[in-house]
C-alpha cells in the first residue's frame, strides 16, 4: 500500500481546463439543432406529470401530478422513501420508460415539449443535453468494455471526434472527476476498480458531452459514508463549474440538506412539500417531512433515545386511500384529511414554500437537534415499553 | 397457424388426452382416417399406441433421472467439501460422453442374449438406459440451483437455529429447487422421446410387434417412396408432443414461480 | 486504528461473551488470502448492547458470523458462558445455538420464500421439539403479536406478501422465540426506509427490555448504532480502532478514523456546510494485502513511520474509552482534510 508520508497528493485537478476545451468541441459540432439556454434561465418545466405502470394487479400510480421548474445552475433535491415515485419521476422526465408505462402532462426542456418526443429525437437529448448518474455503478457500467470505450461511446454518438481527440477528452474527464493515473484507468475494466472509483467513472460518462441537466439518482446509496462525502462534493463542484441544472434524488434528507438549492419531498407519487433548502429545514410545514426528520436517529441524541417512529407504512400505489395519502399515518389528521386530498399551495407568509396539507405544522424549525425527540431519553435499563400497536395487515 | 391452435389448446390438457387428440387433427387420407402402414395396420391406432409407449418411456426414464440425479445434485450443491467436488466432477465426465452412444451401449449391455429367458422387457431396458443418461443432466441443473439457494441467508438462519443438514436440505432448500427441476424434467421428457426415436433408428428400441413412435419412423423408412406419410406422421406426432410438453413446462414454471416481494 | 490489544476488555467472569484474538481469513482462488478479521478482542456483558460499526469491508459482519460459528473463525476463541464455542463438536454446537440467535440484513433473503410465516417463526421450536404442537402454535401467536403483527392475518401468509419492515419483524420473532441470551443483529435496519427503520429500532429496544436480551448490533450508520448501543466498537479493515461509551466516543473521538467517519455523515441541516467539514480522502485498501502497522495509515493525516512499522495497541484514553492509535486526537482536535492519495483501488 502507498505510504501516507511520502506519497504525493494528486488532488482533484482543476477541471476548468478540460471542461472549456470540451465546451468548444460541443458547440462546434452540434449535429442536432438544439437550443442553448443562458445560465439562470428556466431549463426544465414539468407540469402535471403523471406516470402509470400497468401491472397484473391494476394500474400502479407511481407519479401523480407533479409540477416544478428548474433553472440552470440550480440543484433540486428530491427526497422520498421507496415507493414515493422519486426515481420514476426522474426517469419519466428523461423519457427512459419501460413499455408498460404511460405518461401524461408536459415536460419542456429549454422550451421544447419532449414528453411525447420520438425516440430518435430523445436520443439527441440523452447524453448530450441531459444525462443520468445511477445508484449502482457496478450494474450501470458494462462489465466487458474498457473504461475508455464506455466514456468515448457517447462522445462519438453526439460529437464528431477523431480517435485521438476522443482519447484526450476521456483523459481530461477522468482527471476532472479526480481519478488518479487516468491513463492507466482508461485501459481498465469496471471490476478492477472500487465502488467510489466506479461512481467517478459514471459521473465522467454522464458529463462527457457537457449536458445541461444532470440527474443523480441515489448516486451514493451504494457507497460508504466516507466515500459518499467525496462523491457528493464532486457532483456539487461539477454542477457549479459547468452551470448545470441538477436533480439529486435521494432517500436521505441529510444528503440534500447542504447541497441542493431547493428540496422537494415526495410521498405516494406527489410532492408534499417544496421549498428552498433553508426555508424547508428552517420551518417544516408538512407533517410527513416533520415525521421523517424526527424518525432519523441523530448523533446528538443520547443513547437509547426512544425514536419518534412513523407508524404504518407507505400506501399501496394500486389501491391508494381517499383524501390525503399520508393521513392514515399522520398524527395531525382530521376527518377532512381522509376525504379531501390537499393541493400543493404556497405558504402565505413565504410564497417560495409550498406544501400540501390541511393542517400544516407550526413551522417552528425542526432541524437538528429535534427538540421533541431529545426530550425523553430512556435510561439504559428501560421498563418494558408497550409494543407498537401498529398491526400490519 | 396449425401450430398456434395447438399451442393455445394443448398446455391446459393433460398428456393422455394430447396423445389421442393430436392425430385426429391431422389431415386424413385413404379408407382409414390416417391410412395404414406397410403391414396394413391402422395408422391411427398404431400412432396412438406408439405415442403412448413413447410417452411412457419419456416419463419413466425422466422419473429415474429426476430421483437419482436430483438427489445427487442436491448433495453436490450443498456439500462444498470433497463430496460435492467429486460428484460435480462425475457429472461433468458423464456429460462429456455422447448421450446417444451411451444409450446404445447401455441397451446392448442390458439386452444381453435375447435367447435367455430372464431378459428384461424392451421398454424397461429403454427406460433404464435413457434414465441413466439423463441423471447427470438433471443433477447438474439441480446442483446449480442448490448452490444458489444455499447462499441465501435463510439457510444461515436455519443453521443458527440449530437445524441439521437433512432438515436444511429437504425443508429449506428442496422446496425452492423443485420448481426448476420440474420444469427441466418436463423438457427432459420431450428430449427422452426424441432420444427414443433416434435409438430406434439404430434398432435399439422395443421389440416388434410393439411400437413406439421411433420404431414406426424406422419401419416407415422402407416405404418412403410409395407412402411417405407412414414415416411422416409419427414425426409430426413427436413434434407436437414434444412442443406441447415444452409449453407445459413454461406454464408450470410461471405457476410456481414465487414472487419474493410484493410489487 | 487497525490495532490489537485487550485493554478494553472487562473481567472475563463478568462477560456473557468474550471474543479473544479472533482471526478470520478466506482463501481465494489465486493463492491469495483475504484478511477479513485480524486479532479482534471483544466482550459483552449480560444485558448490554455492543455496537459494531464500520464501513463495508471492515469485517464487522464477518466478526458477527464468526461469533455465531457461521462459519467458525480461522483462529481465536469465542467464549460464551464460559464455554469456548470454537472447541465444540458439531452436536454440542447445535445445542448451544438456541441460546445465540441472529437477525440478518436482507429481510427478503433471510426468509424462505416457500414457507409460511407460522412455520418460519416456529422453526426453532420445531427443531428442538419444544412443547406440544398446540403450545408451539400458541407461542408463535404470542411472538407475532409481540413484534406487532396480527397473528390471524400473518400466520398463513408467505414472506413476499409482506413489506421489508414486516419481514424484519418476522425475523425478530423467529430469533426471539427460542428465548436466546445473545442476539447478533447484522445490519438489521440498513435495507429499510427511514420511517420504518425507527419502528424496528424501537422494537428491538422493547424486545431487549422484555426478554432480557444481550445484543451485538452491527451497522454502518453511526447514529443508528449510538441510538441502540451501550458500548460501541469501531472497526476498520479487519481491526478494532476505538471502543467506548457512545456518548463519550461520539463527543470526543480519539481515533482519527472515528472522527472522519463522524464528520462524513450528512446532517439534515443546511447550515452545516458540507464543504466546511473534513472529507476523508481515498478508499479502503484491499483486505488481500492490508497495509503494515496501522491499517488506517494510508488515509490518515497523522500517519508517520511508527504507524507503518508498529501495530498500535489498544489503550485507555478516558473513562470507558479505548483507542488503538499511536497518535490519538487530543480533546477538541480535528483531523484536517486529507488528499485523495490512497485512492489506489
Amino acid at each position: 500500500m502507498t505510504d501516507p508520508v511520502t506519497d504525493p497528493a494528486p488532488t482533484v485537478a482543476e477541471p476548468e481546463v478540460g471542461v472549456d476545451d470540451l465546451d468548444v468541441a460541443i458547440q462546434d459540432d452540434h449535429s442536432l439543432d438544439l437550443p442553448t439556454v443562458a445560465p439562470g434561465e428556466v431549463l426544465l418545466e414539468v407540469e402535471d406529470l403523471h406516470t402509470t405502470f400497468s401491472s397484473p394487479r391494476g394500474p400502479v400510480l407511481a407519479v401523480r401530478g407533479i409540477s416544478f421548474e428548474l433553472r440552470r445552475g440550480r440543484t433540486l433535491g428530491i427526497v422520498g422513501e421507496s415507493g414515493s415515485g422519486k426515481s420514476v419521476l426522474s426517469r419519466s422526465v428523461m423519457g427512459l420508460m419501460p413499455s408498460n408505462a404511460t405518461r401524461s402532462g408536459s415536460v419542456r426542456f429549454a422550451g421544447n415539449e419532449i414528453l411525447n418526443a420520438k425516440p430518435k429525437v430523445m436520443r439527441g437529448y440523452w447524453g448530450d443535453q441531459m444525462s443520468m448518474v445511477f445508484q449502482d455503478p457496478m450494474t450501470a457500467l458494462n462489465p466487458v468494455l474498457r473504461i475508455e470505450q464506455q466514456i468515448t461511446e457517447s462522445l462519438h454518438e453526439h460529437i464528431d471526434l477523431s480517435k485521438k481527440q476522443a482519447h484526450d477528452t476521456a483523459l481530461q474527464l477522468l482527471t476532472s472527476v479526480g481519478i488518479p493515473e487516468p491513463d492507466r484507468r482508461l485501459r481498465m475494466y469496471p471490476h478492477e476498480m472500487s465502488g467510489g472509483m466506479r461512481q467517478r467513472i459514471m459521473i465522467a460518462i454522464a458529463l462527457a458531452c457537457g449536458p445541461k441537466l444532470l440527474f443523480a439518482d441515489e448516486p451514493t446509496t451504494a457507497l460508504d459514508v466516507t466515500v459518499q462525502a467525496q462523491i457528493l462534493d464532486l457532483l456539487q463542484s461539477m454542477q457549479r463549474d459547468r452551470q448545470m441544472a441538477m436533480i439529486l434524488v435521494t432517500h436521505d434528507l441529510g444528503v440534500v440538506a447542504g447541497r441542493a438549492h431547493d428540496i422537494a419531498v415526495m410521498y405516494a407519487g406527489r410532492i408534499v412539500e417544496q421549498a428552498p433548502s433553508k426555508a424547508l429545514f428552517g420551518a417544516v410545514r408538512h407533517p410527513y417531512t416533520e415525521a421523517l426528520l424526527r424518525s432519523i436517529p441523530k448523533l446528538e441524541m443520547a443513547k437509547h433515545t426512544k425514536l419518534d417512529a412513523i407508524g404504518g407504512r407507505p400506501p399501496d400505489l394500486v389501491h391508494l386511500p381517499e383524501g390525503c395519502k399520508f393521513a392514515p399515518r399522520c398524527a395531525y389528521a382530521q376527518d377532512v384529511c381522509l376525504v379531501e386530498d390537499p393541493e400543493l399551495t404556497p405558504d402565505p407568509a413565504d410564497p417560495t414554500h409550498l406544501f400540501a396539507c390541511h393542517f400544516p405544522v407550526s413551522g417552528v424549525g425542526t432541524a437538528v437537534p429535534t427538540p421533541v425527540a431529545v426530550a425523553a431519553p430512556v435510561s439504559s435499563s428501560p421498563a418494558p415499553a408497550p409494543i407498537d400497536p401498529e398491526v400490519s395487515a | 397457424m396449425f401450430t398456434s391452435v395447438f399451442a393455445s389448446v394443448l398446455p391446459i390438457k393433460n398428456p393422455d388426452v394430447q396423445s389421442t387428440d393430436t392425430p385426429l387433427l391431422a389431415p386424413g387420407q385413404g379408407g382409414l382416417l390416417l391410412g395404414a402402414d406397410g403391414n396394413g395396420r391402422d395408422m391411427l391406432s398404431r400412432l396412438i399406441w406408439g405415442a403412448r409407449v413413447s410417452l411412457e418411456v419419456g416419463f419413466a426414464s425422466v422419473a429415474v433421472g429426476f430421483l437419482i440425479g436430483g438427489l445427487l445434485g442436491l448433495f453436490a450443491g450443498y456439500y462444498r467439501n470433497w463430496i460435492g467436488k467429486l460428484l460435480a466432477g462425475l457429472f461433468d465426465i458423464l456429460l462429456a460422453i455422447p448421450a446417444l452412444v451411451l444409450v446404445l451401449a447401455l441397451v446392448a449391455v442390458l439386452k444381453g442374449d435375447p435367447s435367455q429367458d430372464e431378459a428384461l422387457p424392451g421398454v424397461v431396458i429403454l427406460i433404464i438406459a435413457i434414465g441413466l443418461v439423463s441423471i447427470p443432466l438433471l443433477a447438474r441443473i439441480t446442483r446449480a440451483q442448490t448452490l444458489a439457494w444455499s447462499q441465501r441467508e435463510f439457510v444461515l438462519a436455519a443453521k443458527a437455529q440449530g437445524a441439521g443438514s437433512g432438515r436444511i436440505l429437504f425443508r429449506e432448500i428442496l422446496p425452492n429447487v423443485l420448481p426448476a427441476m420440474g420444469y427441466i424434467a418436463l423438457l427432459g421428457i420431450g428430449i427422452a422421446i426424441v432420444a427414443e426415436g433416434a435409438a430406434a433408428l439404430f434398432g435399439a428400441s422395443v421389440n416388434p410387434p410393439q411400437a413406439t413412435l421411433g420404431v414406426m419412423i424406422d419401419a416407415g423408412r422402407g416405404d418412403m417412396e410409395d407412402a411417405p406419410f407412414v414415416m411422416f406422421l409419427p414425426i409430426v406426432v413427436i413434434f407436437f408432443t414434444v412442443m406441447s410438453l415444452n409449453f407445459l413446462g413454461d406454464v408450470v414454471r410461471n405457476r410456481f414461480d414465487v414472487r419474493e416481494s410484493a410489487l | 486504528m487497525a490495532g490489537t490489544g485487550t485493554a478494553h476488555l472487562r473481567a472475563p467472569e463478568d462477560a456473557l461473551l468474550r471474543v479473544e484474538d479472533l482471526v478470520v481469513e478466506f482463501h481465494t482462488g489465486r493463492n491469495q488470502t483475504v484478511h477479513a478479521v485480524t486479532d479482534v478482542n471483544l466482550d459483552v456483558l449480560p444485558g448490554e448492547t455492543l455496537g459494531l460499526v464500520g464501513e463495508s469491508g471492515c469485517g464487522k459482519s464477518t466478526t458477527g458470523k464468526a461469533i455465531m460459528q457461521l462459519p467458525s473463525p480461522t483462529s481465536g476463541k469465542v467464549v460464551f458462558e464460559g464455554t469456548d464455542l470454537t472447541s465444540l463438536g458439531a452436536k454440542e454446537l447445535r445445542q448451544v445455538r438456541t441460546k445465540l440467535q441472529m437477525i440478518f440484513q436482507d429481510p427478503i433473503s433471510s426468509l424462505n420464500p416457500r414457507r409460511k410465516v407460522e412455520d418460519i417463526v416456529a422453526e426453532g421450536l420445531d427443531i428442538w421439539k419444544r412443547g406440544s404442537r398446540a403450545e408451539r402454535s400458541e407461542k408463535v401467536d404470542e411472538m407475532l403479536l409481540t413484534v406487532g403483527l396480527d397473528p390471524d392475518v400473518a400466520r398463513g401468509r408467505r414472506p413476499f406478501q409482506f413489506s421489508g419492515g414486516q419481514c424484519q419483524r418476522i425475523s425478530i420473532a423467529r430469533a426471539v422465540i427460542t428465548d436466546p441470551q445473545l442476539i447478533v443483529c447484522d445490519e438489521p435496519v440498513s435495507a429499510l426506509d427511514v420511517s420504518v427503520q425507527a419502528q424496528i429500532l424501537n422494537l428491538l429496544e422493547d424486545m431487549k427490555a422484555q426478554y432480557g436480551l444481550t445484543m451485538i448490533f452491527i451497522a454502518h450508520d453511526l447514529a443508528v448504532v449510538k441510538n441502540i448501543s451501550d458500548r460501541v466498537a469501531v472497526m476498520y479493515l479487519g481491526r478494532l480502532c476505538e471502543v467506548g461509551d457512545p456518548d463519550v466516543l461520539y463527543a470526543q473521538p480519539a481515533h482519527p478514523y472515528t472522527s472522519a467517519l463522524l464528520s462524513a455523515i450528512p446532517v439534515p441541516d443546511p447550515d452545516v456546510r458540507p464543504d466546511a467539514r473534513q472529507t476523508l480522502g481515498g478508499e479502503i485498501p484491499s483486505p488481500l494485502s492490508p497495509p503494515s502497522g496501522c491499517r488506517f495509515r494510508t488515509r490518515c493525516p497523522k500517519a508517520d513511520e511508527q504507524c507503518r512499522d508498529e501495530v498500535p495497541v489498544m489503550r485507555k484514553v478516558a473513562d470507558d474509552q479505548f483507542v488503538a492509535c499511536h497518535h490519538p486526537l487530543a480533546p477538541g482536535e480535528v483531523v484536517t482534510t486529507v488528499s485523495l492519495a490512497g485512492a489506489s483501488a
